[in-house]
């Protein structure tokens, strides 16, 4: 436990020392949405109706820039095979490393998101909606795109599979975060859709590390 | 069970029992296909709602089927791949991955065509049509993970763990859809399964089925045999270099 | 004939999807039985080779 807090420890330590990268994250969220009033047009009215799905979709995406360096940098100086070599068994590594990614480059955009939302005219309730359903649903997106970065480690140009790979699996959550927050919006229970999501994100938490580390142990092998 | 399984693994075993059903698994597709096209073209009678329509249904149907039992099969001998570390069961995973696309591919081409007279445009976000695209970018995704690894013994490893990802994702995929189906259901879109079956237009259906089935025998026989030779050619160059 | 064709008038959605699954289909057989024979020529003058060093038979079934 000691060393995993340790490892924990380290690697956020790392992620904050390397600050650029949190911030072209959260300037790509904050660009890519306000794209869609562009595209779309100034009215209040669709961009309420379409507020949700976008900053969903926003947040995705920005998530996606970041998987591919949950291993990358430990994995190309060699680090990574130590650690194997430590105490920790490589699941938990590879947990301590989706903790990491989540806690440093997926809660800052959530923490940005009221602000976005409220530039897009999203209703109030749907604005708590919106950081209640991506605090439940977005460790599913850490933990299944730490799959498809140890699945991409040892490649070259490996960001772009890793997109295709992780994308399609990231539908359900979109799906029950988006309609969570259309729910509230509309003044209906979206409890059962927080429910769906919190249970994506433990089914995850289950089957993602075991997949990973096996990935992991494929790349370092 | 797992002797028994070592003994179907072993790729020469494996070829002489594909060598053998191959000539057999032609003409029964062959045969199946030509009796299926012909009870659905000829004999089987317009439908009273859909009216001529509905024999798309018969190029339609067998292939949504066959996309994804082509998928669960890929999964289960990935499964089998990862386990018992069988020499074949990997190869058959990649060998099947380009078939289940192409019906994935047709599954989803032959369905717009079937919506535009049905619902009046080519794509309408339904449930079903909506999974199969789904469906379509997992088999990509797999493809494309066997064409990017140099080493083919970690292609294997790869694409095996993603597949299983995928297969755990399917029913969560189909359930979130049919979810996000209900929630967003245009007023208009009429419901496939409308009236009960006929039998006439169930037997050509159960045949053309059949008939796809067979065809995907067929190709996958040939895809196989293309794989396990290609790993021995592999192997030999590699041996050559070193003498 | 020409009525069996024209199918109440949606002939061209009917036979669009009937001729692009036939052609899918082909292609895709075509493409398969293309890289079984190429794979097939690439491996006989290894195998040749191989068996006069060794001068034992390969295994059955994977020359033929």
């Amino acid at each position: 436990m000691r060393s995993f807090l340790a490892l924990l420890k380290r690697d956020m330590l790392l992620a904050y020392r390397q600050g650029s990268a949190l911030t072209m994250t959260l300037s790509f969220f904050v660009i890519a949405v306000t794209l869609f009033p562009l595209g779309v047009g100034p009215e209040l009215n669709v961009l309420a109706r379409i507020g949700p799905g976008v900053l969903w979709v926003g947040a995705l995406l920005a998530c996606l820039l970041t998987l591919d360096r949950i291993f990358q940098a430990d994995f190309e100086d060699g680090t990574l095979e130590q650690l194997m070599l430590g105490p920790l068994s490589i699941e938990f590594i590879v947990l301590t490393k989706i903790i990491a990614h989540w806690v440093m480059s997926v809660l800052p955009l959530i923490a940005i998101t009221p602000i976005l939302a409220i530039s897009l005219n999203v209703h109030a309730d749907g604005i708590w909606a919106m950081i209640f359903s991506l605090l439940i649903g977005s460790p599913v997106l850490s933990l299944i795109g730490a799959v498809g970065a140890a699945l991409t480690v040892a490649m070259r140009r490996g960001g772009v599979l890793l997109s295709l790979l992780v994308l399609p699996l990231y539908i359900p959550v979109l799906i029950f975060g988006v309609a969570s927050v259309e729910a509230a919006v509309a003044l209906m229970p979206m409890a059962p859709h927080l429910m769906l999501l919190g249970g994506l994100s433990l089914g995850a938490l289950v089957v993602c590390p075991f997949a990973a580390a096996a990935a992991l142990r494929l790349a370092v092998e | 069970m797992a002797i028994d399984l070592h003994k179907y693994a072993n790729p020469t075993r494996f070829l002489r029992i594909a060598n053998a059903i191959f000539p057999w698994s032609i003409v029964t597709t062959v045969v199946l296909l030509a009796t299926g096209l012909y009870l659905g073209l000829f004999v089987s009678p317009a439908d009273y709602q859909q009216g001529e329509t509905v024999r798309i249904m018969f190029v339609h149907v067998p292939a949504a089927w066959m996309a994804m039992s082509v998928y669960s099969m890929m999964a289960v001998s990935s499964a089998a791949g990862l386990i018992w570390k069988h020499p074949v069961a990997d190869l058959s995973a990649k060998a099947a991955a380009p078939i289940g696309a192409c019906f994935t591919f047709l599954a989803l081409v032959t369905g717009s065509l079937w919506g535009q007279p049905m619902w009046g445009a080519y794509w309408v976000w339904d449930a079903r049509l909506t999974s199969m695209l789904i469906l379509l970018f997992l088999y990509l995704g797999y493809m494309a993970v066997w064409g990017s690894f140099e080493d083919q013994s970690k292609a294997a490893k790869a694409a095996a763990i993603l597949v299983l990802i995928g297969a755990i994702n399917i029913p969560i995929i189909k359930f979130s859809v049919d979810w996000w189906n209900t929630l967003h259901q245009p007023a208009s879109v009429a419901t496939m399964d409308g009236p009960k079956i006929h039998s006439s237009i169930l037997t050509p259906l159960l045949i053309m089925g059949l008939g796809y089935t067979s065809l995907f025998v067929t190709i996958f026989i040939i895809r196989v045999r293309t794989e396990i030779l290609g790993r021995r050619l592999r192997m030999l160059r590699v041996n050559q270099l070193q003498e | 004939m020409n009525e069996f064709f024209e199918m109440g008038g949606y002939g061209n959605f009917i036979w669009s999807s009937y001729g692009l699954s036939a052609g899918v289909l082909i292609f895709l057989v075509i493409i398969s039985v293309r890289q079984l024979r190429q794979v097939e020529r690439d491996l006989a003058p290894l195998e040749e080779t191989r068996r006069s060093f060794r001068k034992r038979p390969v295994k059955e079934g994977a020359t033929s």
